[in-house]
């Protein structure tokens, strides 16, 4: 079944807390090389029937309109997956 | 006088708001989110909790409930709507209320007794303070954090539409120090602290003179009711 991925960051002038604590895990871990994590989600909607551009611009509302908060969050990919890659 | 309080799978402290309700005079209403139905209420309270576990975003999915359409719908129509906590995340959700709400800064959960100033007293759920007085009301959550781009932070300054700003302690980080907002009509109010947890001496915030005889969350409720008689 084919599966469309969406990724949603927060915004990067925002404070990410939990990038930041992890940031601090790393650092306490010795790895000092990493100066920063930022924290995102990714979302994979199956989908029975083919993916059309109209399907791909439905999902693109829906990101926009409810997977994301673009108050405080950017939609940063919509893709689908490659069939064979999984 | 009727109050409807909307229970969300999650939601916490609804209870505690019908409570308030009738504290204040005025009769509790439960409504229930999977609803197409406010019954005939005079005004609305969306009350705090962790609606659907926070899943998404906090008020995410909440805000998308059947019942959300009819709340709307009345919300623009000018009928008082209070959301407290993940309400008010729900009612930013809702875009019903400009900016959001992310994690406090600090990274932890919060809860406190807090100092809060009110800034506007021409709100429907604000209107028996006065001006720049402060009130004490207990505050819990882990994303308080109000936020907003620099635009429309400055339409809600210039418009007097913060109407709660925390003092002392800014408690999660929120910009401008901003516990609470209004939309432009002033009908629905969101903030962070639960006024419905100061309302009854023997289990509010403590005050100077008393242990938990902290009653300043009553106003809220008792403004509500006056805004409905006066019209």
């Amino acid at each position: 079944m084919p599966t469309i991925i969406v990724e949603v960051m927060p915004k990067a002038e925002l404070l990410d807390p939990q990038g930041k604590a992890v940031t601090g895990a790393l650092t306490r871990l010795g790895k000092s090389q990493f100066t920063g994590v930022r924290i995102g989600k990714r979302f994979e909607l199956t989908v029975d029937g083919p993916v059309d551009d109209a399907l791909l611009a439905e999902v693109k509302t829906l990101a926009d309109d409810m997977l994301a908060n673009t108050v405080i969050e950017d939609v940063i990919s919509i893709s689908v997956l490659d069939e064979g890659s999984r | 006088m009727r109050i409807g309080v909307v229970t969300f799978p999650g939601s916490l402290d609804d209870r505690d708001a019908q409570r308030a309700v009738r504290l204040a005079g005025a009769e509790p209403v439960a409504l229930w989110h999977g609803d197409h139905d406010l019954n005939g209420v005079d005004a609305l309270v969306l009350p705090g909790g962790f609606s659907y576990g926070d899943y998404l975003r906090c008020g995410a999915i909440a805000a998308r409930s059947p019942i959300m359409s009819e709340v709307i719908d009345a919300a623009n129509a000018g009928m008082p709507v209070l959301g407290i906590c993940n309400g008010f995340q729900i009612l930013v959700e809702a875009h019903l209320l400009p900016g959001g709400l992310i994690r406090n800064d600090h990274g932890d959960f919060v809860c406190r007794d807090q100092v809060l100033r009110v800034e506007n007293t021409s709100t429907d759920w604000s209107n028996g303070f006065s001006e720049g007085e402060e009130i004490v009301i207990p505050l819990k959550n882990g994303e308080g954090g109000f936020i907003a781009d620099q635009e429309t932070l400055d339409r809600l300054e210039g418009e007097g539409r913060v109407v709660f700003r925390y003092v002392d302690v800014n408690p999660n980080g929120s910009l401008n120090n901003i516990a609470g907002i209004s939309n432009e009509r002033g009908n629905v109010v969101g903030l962070m602290p639960h006024p419905e947890h100061a309302t009854e001496e023997g289990f509010g915030p403590d005050t100077s003179l008393a242990m938990r005889s902290g009653v300043d969350g009553l106003t809220f409720f008792t403004s509500a009711i006056s805004a409905l008689v006066s019209r």
